[in-house]
């Protein structure tokens, strides 16, 4: 579904990415771990068309992405929940929602889609007229991967889910992060809790300041004595 | 933009309450003209509506997008130069601009109007338009300064814009446009609404039309803009183009404010449009509360009323006070800044926050609800 080739970013004076190369296949779960400035977020960034890439490719089903605007990148079906969450915070968490069907016009449609994200995230409902700021922050989670369903994406990227989270919260963000994914939504995932990530996860790639060094499924980098030392912590 | 049911009830409420508040406007005005001291009452209410309405335009700008924006003033000046000039009866012009041969526009809209339709609508209806003229002249001005300064943020634009009011009003001054503009002389006896009513339905609609792009997709996308600009960014919203067109809109309507008020002064010179305008407009929007229209409103009203009205009392030297001459011209000031500390100091999010009068009675209506389900 993406797919992205030798993409350089430079980014604020200093070379981000320096020429990954990676695919997500069509209804997986793809996520990409790595440490504090490895470049994950820049790489997303790139995606989304909030970062300009210096050179390479991004192509969603065959689509070339680098060089168009946000608004159009959005309407293509990829939809991102930020870092930080970044949920408007003076909004209602039905107004956060709708801001998320911002280029969509079908009122009908988007109803729908309100319910079904209500449907995956009952917390939301009960809540939908309390102001995003005085929400949890497992709830202000909720709230932005709902909002970036709320574009109908084809293509989900997660930017750290699990930050600031307690793990019992963590654990049900993931759960719902597969049930997304179970109805057919693509997850492009980034994260720095790697063990989490790496269990969801039906391929994996490791990110180190700007070049991709690893990759395999979630199961295989789980087990690799490499990512177990640098990312998990070496266990028993 | 209408398209929504909820939309349509906002339009018929709107004009119920514009004709309602017409009509006690009309019945205020006659009692006012038969009680001793009421006078005084039809010109605050005048300069109040016509303040609401720039308050509501700043803070459409200031609360709603986020925008800290100081150039009201000059929007304002723009309008009320542009009414004056263009609505000065043809015979009057000589003596206007003494100095100037009379100036170089030798023509009057409403007195244009008044030609083909007759002598007692053809005025207002030019009037009116005049208005129309005045917004959208400083709408585009509002354009053309937006293309620079809507690059910077928060202080800087407000630097910025605050920079391009003084430059307005610095030109408007200026020798070589004074066949235009009159120069520093003032620009008089331009025709005027004389009674309340028409400023409250002028008023009142602009506000309407306000309420209704606040309510729409664009309303929702400036909010996000003023929440999160890079999460509002990726929700595909088009900053520059939001962040323009609330420029454009709440200059299109200070423009009309602009127009209005040199109505109600009856004479402009640019010497009046200075910066400190803009800070009372600004003082109303943060006293009523940013992010809420109807506290703008009730904000412009409290501060005409209080500055120009209730307080006059403390001007007058001749209520002492234990016998000492405390009270002088000039002294409602201070007592009307110690007033407005208080209120900031006990309001911290202006009188309505970001509420709106209808969300008073919304919340108990809903509690109410919730009970009767039995939560």
């Amino acid at each position: 579904m993406l797919k992205i080739e030798n993409l350089h970013v430079n980014y604020g004076g200093i070379q981000a990415l320096r020429g990954i190369s990676l695919e997500v296949p069509d209804g997986k779960i793809v996520t990409l771990i790595g440490a504090n400035g490895a470049g994950k977020s820049t790489t997303l960034r790139t995606i989304t068309g909030l970062v300009k890439a210096a050179s390479g490719s991004v192509k969603l089903d065959g689509e070339e992405l680098l060089g168009k605007s946000i608004d159009k990148i959005i309407a293509t079906g990829i939809a991102m929940s930020p870092e930080g969450r970044r949920v408007f915070p003076d909004m209602t968490v039905l107004e956060n929602l709708k801001i998320g069907a911002y280029l969509r016009r079908n009122k009908a449609e988007i109803e729908q889609d309100i319910q079904w994200v209500y449907s995956l995230f009952p917390r939301l409902e009960e809540r939908s007229w309390q102001v995003a700021g005085t929400l949890s922050g497992g709830e202000q989670q909720m709230l932005a991967v709902g909002r970036a369903l709320m574009s109908r994406p084809k293509l989900l990227l997660l930017d750290e889910p699990s930050l600031g989270l307690a793990p019992l919260v963590v654990q049900d963000i993931f759960n719902i992060i597969r049930e997304i994914n179970r109805q057919g939504v693509t997850v492009l995932l980034i994260e720095q809790n790697a063990n989490m990530a790496l269990k969801i996860a039906d391929l994996a790639y490791v990110l180190e300041t700007g070049n991709i060094t690893m990759s395999g499924t979630g199961a295989e980098l789980l087990a690799d004595e490499r990512v177990k030392e640098a990312y998990l912590g070496k266990q028993n | 933009m209408i398209k929504k049911r909820s939309d349509l009830k906002t339009i018929v409420i709107g004009m119920i309450l514009i004709a309602v508040l017409a009509v006690i406007s009309v019945g205020l005005e006659g009692v006012a003209k038969n009680v001793k001291g009421l006078s005084i009452m039809m010109a605050v209410m005048k300069k109040g509506t016509v303040y609401a309405l720039l308050a509501v335009s700043m803070n459409l700008l200031n609360g709603f997008t986020g925008l800290f924006s100081l150039g009201q003033a000059g929007f304002m000046l723009v309008g009320a130069y542009t009414y004056a000039i263009l609505s000065i009866p043809v015979a009057k012009r000589a003596g206007v601009y003494q100095y100037y041969d009379g100036g170089i526009v030798n023509f009057s809209i409403p007195e244009i109007f008044s030609g083909f339709l007759g002598d007692t609508i053809g005025p207002v209806v030019g009037m009116l338009l005049t208005l129309l003229i005045c917004g959208v002249l400083a709408a585009f001005l509002g354009w053309l300064i937006g293309l620079p300064a809507l690059r910077l943020k928060s202080d800087y634009l407000a630097i910025a814009t605050l920079g391009f009011a003084e430059i307005i009003r610095t030109f408007i001054q200026y020798e070589s446009f004074a066949p235009l503009t009159n120069g520093s002389n003032t620009l008089r006896q331009y025709p005027t609404f004389k009674h309340l009513y028409p400023y409250v339905i002028v008023v009142g609609l602009c506000i309407l039309f306000i309420v209704l792009l606040v309510n729409s997709t664009y309303g929702r996308a400036f909010k996000a803009i003023r929440d999160d600009e890079i999460a509002a960014e990726a929700m595909g919203i088009d900053l520059a183009k939001h962040k323009m067109l609330a420029f454009v809109t709440s200059s299109f309507f200070a423009g009309l404010g602009g127009g209005l008020m040199a109505m109600y002064m009856s004479s402009v010179q640019a010497k009046g449009f200075t910066s400190a305008m803009t800070y009372e407009i600004l003082l109303m929007v943060v006293i009523g509360g940013i992010g809420s229209i109807s506290g703008s409103i009730i904000a412009a009203f409290l501060f005409i009323g209080c500055s120009e009205w209730w307080l006059r009392f403390l001007d007058d030297s001749a209520n002492n006070i234990a016998g000492m001459k405390l009270l002088a011209p000039g002294f409602r000031m201070v007592v009307f800044s110690v007033v407005i500390m208080i209120i900031v100091l006990f309001f911290r999010r202006g009188i309505m926050g970001d509420k709106e009068l209808p969300d008073l009675f919304k919340r108990r209506g809903k509690k109410a609800g919730k009970e009767a389900v039995g939560e």
